[in-house]
C-alpha cells in the first residue's frame, strides 16, 4: 500500500530539466542534426488506394545525377509468412514489411513503394518522379461496413477471419472477431424498464503530432547499424528493425532524439528501415524526412468505426444490461485498437449483464496506429451518449446516474479483470460538486453535457540507473523518451527517496546500448513504470550509501539510519552526514556508487475521468463554440501537478478537435483530400476556452507513491460530453463524428 | 481556427518582399529559363549573377548575405530556397553550417507557425519567405532572443508556467509571443489568442501558454 505521508518533492512543481533547451531552440530533434557525408532520402508513394504492383523500373531514376541508391521491397529480406514477436504481441511479419515498402500490392494512397537516396532532398524527390511503376488499379474499399460485406473487394487474398479460436474457410476483410461476455444479456434486457439502442459512426483522425517522422541511419563497415529517430520507444524501433531487416539485435543501436509529439503514432516504424536500407546500399549516413502530407497519408491514423450500443436500466436507475457491436477500421493491415475499445467501453459501470462483440476490419486506408487511449474514445462516444439518454429518460441527473452505477473495487469487468481500488466515483463526485456543474445554464442554444471515460493503463518493463556525483547530485539514466516532461516526473521520484531536490538530479534519455530494456512511452506508463524503476534504483543507491556510512563510522549497517537526506548513526555513537557530504567521500569508502533497477510492475491501476462542457450552437452556421470546460480525473498521486494538468488539458484539446472538426475526407478513389493542416483542422488558440482541471487522488496500490498513468484518459470523454451538450442546446442527438458545421446543419435540417 | 487573413504572419507571407510572382509558380518554374529570367530583375543578387541574368540565362543559384541574430551570413541559395531552409540546412560560403534549427520545418506552407522568426521586428513564417526576400532585413530567430545567458522574459515565463510539453512548437510560440509583446505591451487574453492564432500546439498547452504570455507581459 502506498505510504500515507508528506512528501518533500512529490507533488511540487520544479522547473523541468530540459526547459532551457526547449525554449532557446537548442534541443535537438531528429531533423535538426547533421553528420558528415549525409545523403537525403525520399520515399515514392502510391497514387492509388488499391492496386496490384506489376513492375517497378528504377533505371531512369538511377541515371539521374546525384542519385546514390534506390530501394524497393526487393531489398527487404523475404518475410514470407512469418510471425514476429515484438514484445507487445505477435505481428505478422509480411504485413510489417509490406507496410514499410509494398511488395505485391499498394493498399492505400500514400503506401510506400520505393525510396531514393541522393545528395540533396530535391534531387531525391525529382528522382522519385522518374521511377516507373506499373499498377493494375483495383477498386478500393473505404468504409468498415462496406468492407465487411461478402462482395467487398478483398485487400488480402489470404486473410481469413479468426473468430473465438476458429478460422473461417473463406478470405474476408474481417481480420478477427472478439467477444466478451458477462451474465445473461437477454435476462438483463428483460429486467430493464427502459432500453436505448443507437448507432454511431466516428471518422478517421490523425494523432497530428506536429513533428514529422524522421530517421537517419548509418551502417559502419563492421556491420554496426545506428539509427537516430523520433520515436516513443527506442527499444521497440530496435525490435522492429531486427525483424524487418532480419538483422541481429546486438548490431543495432537506436538513438532516440527529442520527440515532437507522438500520442501513440510514433511506436510503429515507417522511415527507419528505409533509411537503414539506403544507408546499407550507399555506405553513407542517410536521413529520411516525411513532409506533412506523407504524415497524413503514410502513417497511422486512428481508425474510423461503426458502433452499435444498447443499454437498459430499471426505472429506479439501475443499469441491467449493456451490449455493443464495435467494428473498427484497421487500415491496410490487421491490428485496429478494437480490443482496447472493447476493454474500456462499459468499464466505468457495474453492470451484471454485458455482451461485447468487436471486429477488426481491413480497409484501403493507412494502417492504423494507437492514438491516446486507442479505441476508448470511439467506444465512449457510443456508450456515454446512451448513458446520457438513459439518465434523461429516467429523469435522473446524469452524474448522479453514473455514481449510482459506478464501478468500484471488486467489480469485475466484462473482459475479465477485477478492479483494485479505483477512483471513478470520486472523479464523478468532484465533477458534481464543481462550481461549473452547479452554475446556472439556460441561455438559448447554450447547452451543458457531461461524460466519463476509462483507460486501463499499462505497466511493462523499464530500467533506470543512477550514479552518485561527488557534489551530492545524481545522474539518472533512463530509456523512456520524454514527450511531455517525464524527465522531471521520473527524476522527482528518485529525488524523493534520496531526500534531495529535483534539481539535484540530472536525467538523461539514452540510446539502446546505454540503458536496460525499456518499453515505449505509451499506455500512460512512463511516470508509473519508469518512475517505479527510478524509485527502486534510488533505493539501491540508498542501501549502498548506508553501507558506506557504516564503513566510515565502523558500525553495522543496521545502525545507520537515513531520513530527510541525512545519514545518522543510531547505536549511540554521535555521527551524522548529509547525502551531499557522504557523496564527497565515496572515493575513500570503496569507489563509485551506481544503483540500478529493472522493473515490470503489474499494477498499473486504471484511470477514470469525468468532463463537463458548456457550449453554444450557432444555428445559422452550424458551428459549435466551446464556452467552458472542466475535467476531473483520478491521478492516483500527481507527481508533478502541472504535468498532470497539462496532460488533461492536452487530451481535452485533442478530444475537442476530434469531436468537432478532425477527419480524413476521402474521394471515391480513396484519396485523402485534406492532407494538410489547413484542411485537416486541429484546434488553435481561438477554438478553446480555458480548461479547468481537478486532480482527484485515489492512490494506486500498485505503485510506491500511488501513481496512476494520466496521459490518455482525458481524450476519452470529450466527444460524448460535447454531443450530450449539443443535445442539451438544441435537442438533437448527434451520432456521427466529427460534429462539424455541415453535419450540424444537416442534423438541424438546414441543408 | 484563426481567420488566416488576420494573422500578422500571414500578411507578411502574402507580400513576399519585392517579388510579385507566387511562390508556387516560382517553384514550378525552377529550372525553366523563362520564369527565372522574369523573376531575376526583381531580385537583389550578387552583381555578377545579375549580369548573367540579364544575359537571359536561367538563374540556378546566387550568393546572398543575410543578417541573422545580428550576424552576417553569406550563403548560396537557389531561387526556391526559403529562409527556413537557409536557417536549418544552409551552409555559408566558407563551408560552415548556419545550423539555426530552432525554427522547425513542420508544414512548409504557412499553416502551423512552427517556423516563426522575426523579420524587422514582425513575426513571419520562415517557410513562406524566400531567402532572397530576406536580404537587407534583420532576422531574429529563437536562438537570438536571449541576451547572453539572460533568457528573454517570454522564454523565462514559458519555463516557469510549463507552457511546453514536447517542446516542438515552442520556438515558434516563443518568437510569436515576443513579437506580440513588442507591439502590444499589455495584451488582453483575446489579443493574446489572436496574436498566437497562427501557431499550433498539438500537445494542447494553450492554457499554460496564455499564462506565460501574461506573466512575460508583466515583466517586460
Ligand atoms: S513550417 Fe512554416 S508555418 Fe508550418
Ligand atoms: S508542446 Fe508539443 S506541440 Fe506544443
Amino acid at each position: 500500500m502506498p505510504e500515507k505521508k508528506e512528501y518533500k518533492v512529490i507533488g511540487t512543481r520544479p522547473i523541468r530539466h530540459d526547459g532551457v533547451d526547449k525554449v532557446t531552440g537548442r534541443a535537438l530533434y531528429g531533423a535538426d542534426f547533421h553528420t558528415a557525408g549525409l545523403l537525403h532520402g525520399r520515399v515514392l508513394r502510391s497514387p492509388h488506394a488499391h492496386a496490384r504492383i506489376l513492375s517497378i523500373d528504377t533505371s531512369r531514376a538511377e541515371a539521374y545525377p546525384g542519385v546514390k541508391a534506390i530501394v524497393t521491397a526487393k531489398d527487404l529480406p523475404d518475410a514470407a509468412d512469418k510471425v514476429a514477436d515484438l514484445g507487445e504481441g505477435a505481428v505478422h511479419l509480411k504485413y510489417l514489411c509490406d507496410n514499410i515498402l509494398a511488395s505485391d500490392k499498394a493498399l492505400y494512397k500514400g503506401h510506400a513503394i520505393a525510396a531514393v537516396a541522393a545528395t540533396n532532398a530535391h534531387i531525391a524527390e525529382e528522382a522519385c518522379a522518374l521511377i516507373d511503376v506499373a499498377y493494375e488499379v483495383l477498386p478500393p474499399v473505404l468504409e468498415v461496413r462496406q468492407a465487411m460485406e461478402p462482395a467487398a473487394p478483398l485487400l488480402h487474398e489470404t486473410l481469413k477471419t479468426g473468430s473465438l479460436g476458429e478460422t473461417a474457410e473463406e478470405p474476408s476483410n474481417v481480420a478477427s472477431h472478439l467477444q466478451h461476455k458477462k451474465g445473461d444479456i437477454e435476462a438483463g434486457f428483460a429486467e430493464a424498464d427502459v432500453i436505448i439502442e443507437r448507432e454511431f459512426v466516428t471518422g478517421t483522425v490523425h494523432q497530428g503530432y506536429i513533428e514529422p517522422h524522421n530517421a537517419t541511419a548509418l551502417y559502419n563497415p563492421d556491420g554496426q547499424l545506428t539509427v537516430w529517430c523520433s520515436t516513443q520507444g527506442a527499444f521497440t524501433v530496435r525490435e522492429q528493425l531486427t525483424e524487418i531487416l532480419q538483422y541481429p539485435i546486438s548490431k543495432i543501436k537506436v538513438v532516440p532524439m527529442e520527440i515532437g509529439g507522438g500520442f501513440g503514432g510514433k511506436i510503429n516504424v515507417y522511415v527507419e528501415p528505409v533509411a537503414a536500407l539506403l544507408a546499407k546500399k550507399t555506405g553513407k549516413p542517410v536521413k529520411v524526412l516525411m513532409n506533412r502530407a506523407d504524415v497524413f497519408e503514410g502513417t497511422g491514423p486512428t481508425p474510423a468505426s461503426f458502433i452499435r450500443v444498447k443499454m437498459g436500466a430499471t426505472k429506479d436507475g439501475k443499469l441491467t444490461a449493456a451490449q455493443t457491436h464495435l467494428a473498427f477500421e484497421a487500415g491496410a493491415y490487421p491490428g485496429s485498437p478494437v480490443g482496447a475499445g472493447a476493454m474500456c467501453i462499459f468499464a466505468p459501470y457495474d453492470i451484471a449483464n454485458v455482451l461485447i462483440d468487436g471486429y477488426d476490419v481491413v480497409v484501403n486506408k493507412p494502417k492504423s496506429a494507437p492514438y491516446r487511449a486507442p479505441g476508448a474514445t470511439n467506444a465512449a462516444f457510443g456508450s456515454e451518449t446512451v448513458i446520457d439518454e438513459l439518465a434523461k429518460e429516467l429523469n435522473i441527473d446524469a452524474l448522479e446516474f453514473r455514481i449510482m452505477n459506478g464501478a468500484k473495487e471488486g467489480v469485475k469487468r466484462a473482459d475479465g479483470p477485477v478492479f483494485p481500488r479505483i477512483g471513478f466515483i470520486e472523479s464523478v463526485e468532484a465533477a458534481k460538486q464543481h462550481p461549473h456543474y452547479t452554475s446556472p445554464n439556460g441561455k438559448k442554444h447554450h447547452g451543458r453535457g457531461v461524460a466519463s471515460g476509462f483507460w486501463f493503463n499499462i505497466g511493462l518493463a523499464s530500467s533506470v540507473s543512477i550514479s552518485v556525483n561527488p557534489d551530492g547530485t545524481i545522474n539518472l539514466v533512463e530509456g523512456s523518451t520524454d514527450i511531455g516532461g517525464t524527465r522531471a516526473s521520473i527524476a522527482m521520484q528518485a529525488a524523493e527517496v534520496l531526500g534531495i531536490p529535483a534539481e539535484s538530479v540530472n536525467p538523461s534519455v539514452v540510446d539502446t546500448n546505454s540503458v536496460g530494456y525499456t518499453a515505449v512511452t505509451g499506455g500512460s506508463r512512463t511516470t508509473f513504470a519508469t518512475g517505479y524503476a527510478a524509485y527502486e534504483a534510488a533505493q539501491d543507491v540508498k542501501r549502498q550509501l548506508i553501507a558506506r556510512a557504516a564503513k566510515l563510522w565502523e558500525v553495522d549497517e543496521e545502525d545507520v539510519q537515513f531520513a530527510d537526506g541525512e545519514f545518522s548513526c543510531i547505536n549511540g555513537k554521535e555521527a551524522q552526514l548529509s547525502f551531499h557530504d557522504l557523496s564527497a567521500r565515496l572515493g575513500e569508502t570503496g569507489g563509485p556508487v551506481v544503483g540500478s533497477a529493472a522493473v515490470n510492475p503489474p499494477g498499473a491501476g486504471g484511470a477514470f475521468a469525468t468532463h463537463i462542457v458548456d457550449l453554444e450552437v450557432d444555428e445559422d452556421t452550424g458551428k459549435v463554440q466551446i464556452l467552458r470546460y472542466t475535467a476531473t480525473q483520478d491521478a492516483g498521486k500527481a507527481i508533478h501537478p502541472s504535468y498532470v494538468e497539462g496532460q488533461i488539458q492536452g487530451g481535452v484539446v485533442q478530444g475537442i478537435g476530434w469531436a468537432l472538426n478532425e477527419e480524413y475526407i476521402y474521394n471515391a478513389e480513396g484519396t485523402m483530400t485534406n492532407a494538410s493542416f489547413l484542411d485537416y483542422r486541429i484546434p488553435t488558440c481561438l477554438d478553446l476556452p480555458m480548461i479547468d482541471t481537478v486532480i482527484v487522488e485515489v492512490p494506486n496500490p500498485g505503485h510506491p507513491y500511488g501513481v496512476r498513468g494520466v496521459g490518455e484518459v482525458p481524450i476519452v470523454p470529450p466527444p460524448a460530453a460535447i454531443a450530450n451538450a449539443i443535445y442539451d442546446a438544441i435537442g438533437i442527438r448527434m451520432t456521427e463524428l466529427p460534429m462539424s458545421p455541415d453535419r450540424m446543419l444537416k442534423a438541424m435540417g438546414k441543408i | 481556427m484563426a481567420d488566416k487573413k488576420q494573422s500578422p504572419k500571414e500578411n507578411a507571407a502574402e507580400k513576399p518582399g519585392k517579388t510579385t510572382i507566387s511562390r508556387r509558380n516560382f517553384l514550378k518554374g525552377v529550372g525553366t529559363g523563362t520564369v527565372a529570367a522574369a523573376v531575376a530583375p526583381t531580385v537583389l543578387i550578387g552583381a555578377e549573377k545579375a549580369a548573367e541574368a540579364q544575359m537571359g540565362e536561367a538563374i540556378t543559384s546566387a550568393t546572398i548575405q543575410l543578417n541573422i541574430n545580428a550576424k552576417t551570413y553569406e550563403v548560396e541559395v537557389e531561387p526556391r530556397t526559403t529562409l527556413l531552409t537557409v536557417l536549418r540546412d544552409g551552409i555559408d560560403t566558407r563551408g560552415n553550417h548556419v545550423d539555426l534549427t530552432g525554427a522547425k520545418l513542420i508544414c512548409d506552407r504557412g499553416e502551423c507557425g512552427g517556423c516563426t522568426v522575426m523579420v524587422d521586428g514582425t513575426s513571419v513564417y520562415a517557410c513562406m519567405m524566400l531567402a532572397i526576400d530576406a536580404q537587407g532585413k534583420q532576422i531574429t530567430t529563437v536562438e537570438g532572443l536571449a541576451e547572453g545567458d539572460t533568457l528573454h522574459p517570454v522564454q523565462e515565463a514559458f519555463i516557469q508556467h510549463d507552457a511546453l510539453m514536447c517542446g516542438f512548437c515552442t520556438p515558434g510560440f516563443v518568437v510569436s509571443a515576443a513579437s506580440l509583446l513588442s507591439e502590444n505591451k499589455k495584451p488582453t487574453l483575446e489579443e493574446i489568442k489572436m496574436g498566437l492564432s497562427g501557431n499550433t500546439c498539438r500537445c494542447g498547452t494553450y492554457p499554460f501558454i496564455f499564462d506565460a504570455v501574461k506573466t512575460a507581459a508583466r515583466k517586460m
